[in-house]
């Protein structure tokens, strides 16, 4: 595909499908009150700009603050899983359980530990929901390291740091990526799951839940297609990150 | 001449779940300085293990391996490592990875001369103008090149390869001998090399050490008698012919099948 193609293509999926859409509501004759439609977007954006990018500013720090902390946290725990059986065996019994709770059930635990807290509440559950596949890929790349790799340089007497630094973590850079792709987009429910259920709230997802109550659908799925916007740019922000540290990993196509 | 490398009664065994795995049994072997020792044998005697105790990646359960008179209880920087697998780090360059040794054991040398080593060292092997590709660019022979180069880049006393050449084509495998015997000539180490080609054993090797079946006992050492700067030709000599005969009878002895 040439560089012009790359580009476009994925603009005009975007502009059919919204065509698509377009159509499916004028053929149903459905009104604003019921489905609302993408030519009504337009004007719900520029009617509530100011909240736009208010709320949309504060949905995208949260999500990355808590995500910033999955990483680190997430990196933590691989390294513990990747490098010691003994934790791999206490942890993923626990790690897997505490995954398939839905956070959503989470969300009155947490809103009355941190009562108004909404910030911290937010990055939390961020942070709870996307740390998972970040612990569990990093855990793997090391786990299954050859061991040839790490015996070249520990015949030379190299410490267990220096071992990680050159060898485990460059190495595991490709699948920790493929993890950060899917945190990021979890990361983004768990602050609008907060954001939509807690009263009060600020965001996007508190965008949302006033749209719904004031029976403006425009503003609702002006709210949606935000998100997916925001999803978007995040994801492709770990693609450019990916590329400039783990580029080496794509393989030239013939 | 001294021994460089001494191996003296070593027993060794792994615990399994089955108990105890003895793979190794009293094996004493001696190495003289300079020399190249080809270890053949059956597979799953016990080489692999032979030379992880030997780098000092492991400790024998008994018994003990020697260095320049010095008991190895760890690993030491004086070694240079080759496995089957070339073990290319993608991440870098060829020529960063062959640099990568000297990363640990010479971390003060500026990298001017870091670089100027490992060069000349590609350049030997033929892989001069590679220096820059990924691995993932070079053929499986190329990979294996490097991963010599690398093996050797900070001037260690010993050289352990574990089957380097096992799962390359015939043709790359001999290209390959006579690549390690002129790097031979040109860098002076002491060689223990783990095989199953009894024509590589015989090519490179100045003795040939046959270990039995597991647990590995020192079955057979032949004395190689041919001209250090030999041609593959060599190989088709009845010097050779014999030699490689007596091995393969040896083979057959330690799978406790009979001799012909």
């Amino acid at each position: 595909m040439s560089r012009t193609q790359q580009i476009l293509v994925p603009f005009a999926a975007i502009l059919a499908f919204l065509g698509l859409w377009e159509i499916i509501v004028w053929v149903n004759g459905w009104p604003n009150y019921k489905m609302a439609s993408p030519s009504d977007l337009g004007p719900a954006f520029w009617k509530y700009r100011a909240m736009f990018l208010e709320m949309g500013w504060q949905t995208l720090w949260r999500t990355v603050a808590g995500l910033a902390l999955a990483v680190a946290f997430g990196t933590f725990l691989g390294m513990l899983m990747g490098f010691s059986a003994l934790a791999r065996a206490a942890l993923y019994p626990l790690l897997v359980g505490f995954n398939a709770i839905p956070k959503a059930t989470l969300v009155p635990v947490i809103a009355l530990l941190f009562i108004g807290q909404h910030d911290f509440n937010t990055v939390l559950m961020a942070f709870l929901i996307s740390f998972f596949p970040i612990a569990v890929s990093v855990g793997i790349g090391l786990s299954t390291l050859e061991p040839e790799y790490r015996d070249i340089l520990r015949a030379l007497g190299a410490s267990r740091l220096t071992i990680f630094r050159k060898i485990a973590l460059p190495k595991t850079l490709p699948e920790f990526f493929g993890a950060l792709k899917v945190s990021v987009t979890l990361a983004f429910i768990g602050t609008n799951l907060v954001e939509i259920v807690s009263p009060h709230g600020r965001g996007l997802g508190a965008l949302f839940k006033s749209g719904e109550t004031n029976g403006d659908y425009p503003l609702m799925f002006g709210v949606l297609i935000a998100l997916a916007f925001l999803g978007i740019v995040l994801y492709y922000g770990v693609v450019v990150l990916e590329r400039v540290f783990a580029g080496w990993a794509e393989r030239p196509q013939h | 001449m001294t021994n460089l490398i001494e191996i003296r009664g070593v027993t060794h065994a792994y615990r399994t779940k089955t108990g105890p795995l003895q793979v190794l049994d009293d094996l004493t072997i001696s190495v003289p300085e300079g020399e190249f020792c080809a270890v053949v044998g059956p597979s799953g005697c016990g080489k692999s293990t032979l030379t992880r105790l030997v780098a000092g990646l492991m400790k024998p359960d008994t018994g003990a391996v020697w260095l320049h008179g010095e008991r190895v209880t760890s690993p030491r920087k004086t070694v240079g490592m080759a496995f089957q697998n070339p073990v290319m780090l993608e991440w870098r360059t060829i020529l960063e990875n062959v640099m990568l040794p000297l990363e640990i054991v010479a971390p003060r040398m500026p990298r001017a001369d870091r670089e100027a080593r490992a060069l000349h060292l590609l350049e030997m092997v033929g892989l001069m103008g590679f220096e820059g590709k990924r691995p993932s660019q070079l053929s499986g022979g190329m990979r294996q090149r490097a991963s010599l180069c690398r093996a050797i880049v900070h001037k260690p006393d010993v050289l352990i390869m574990d089957e380097p050449f096992g799962a390359l084509d015939a043709f790359t495998r001999e290209d390959l001998w006579q690549t390690m015997r002129d790097l031979r000539a040109a860098e002076p180490f002491t060689c223990v090399l783990i095989t199953h080609d009894l024509r590589e054993s015989v090519f490179l090797g100045d003795q040939v050490i046959v270990l039995s079946g597991r647990p590995a006992r020192l079955q057979y050492v032949l004395n190689v008698d041919l001209p250090a700067d030999r041609s593959i030709d060599v190989l088709f000599t009845p010097e050779a012919t014999d030699m490689l005969h007596l091995l393969r009878d040896q083979i057959r002895i330690a799978q406790g099948r009979e001799a012909h």
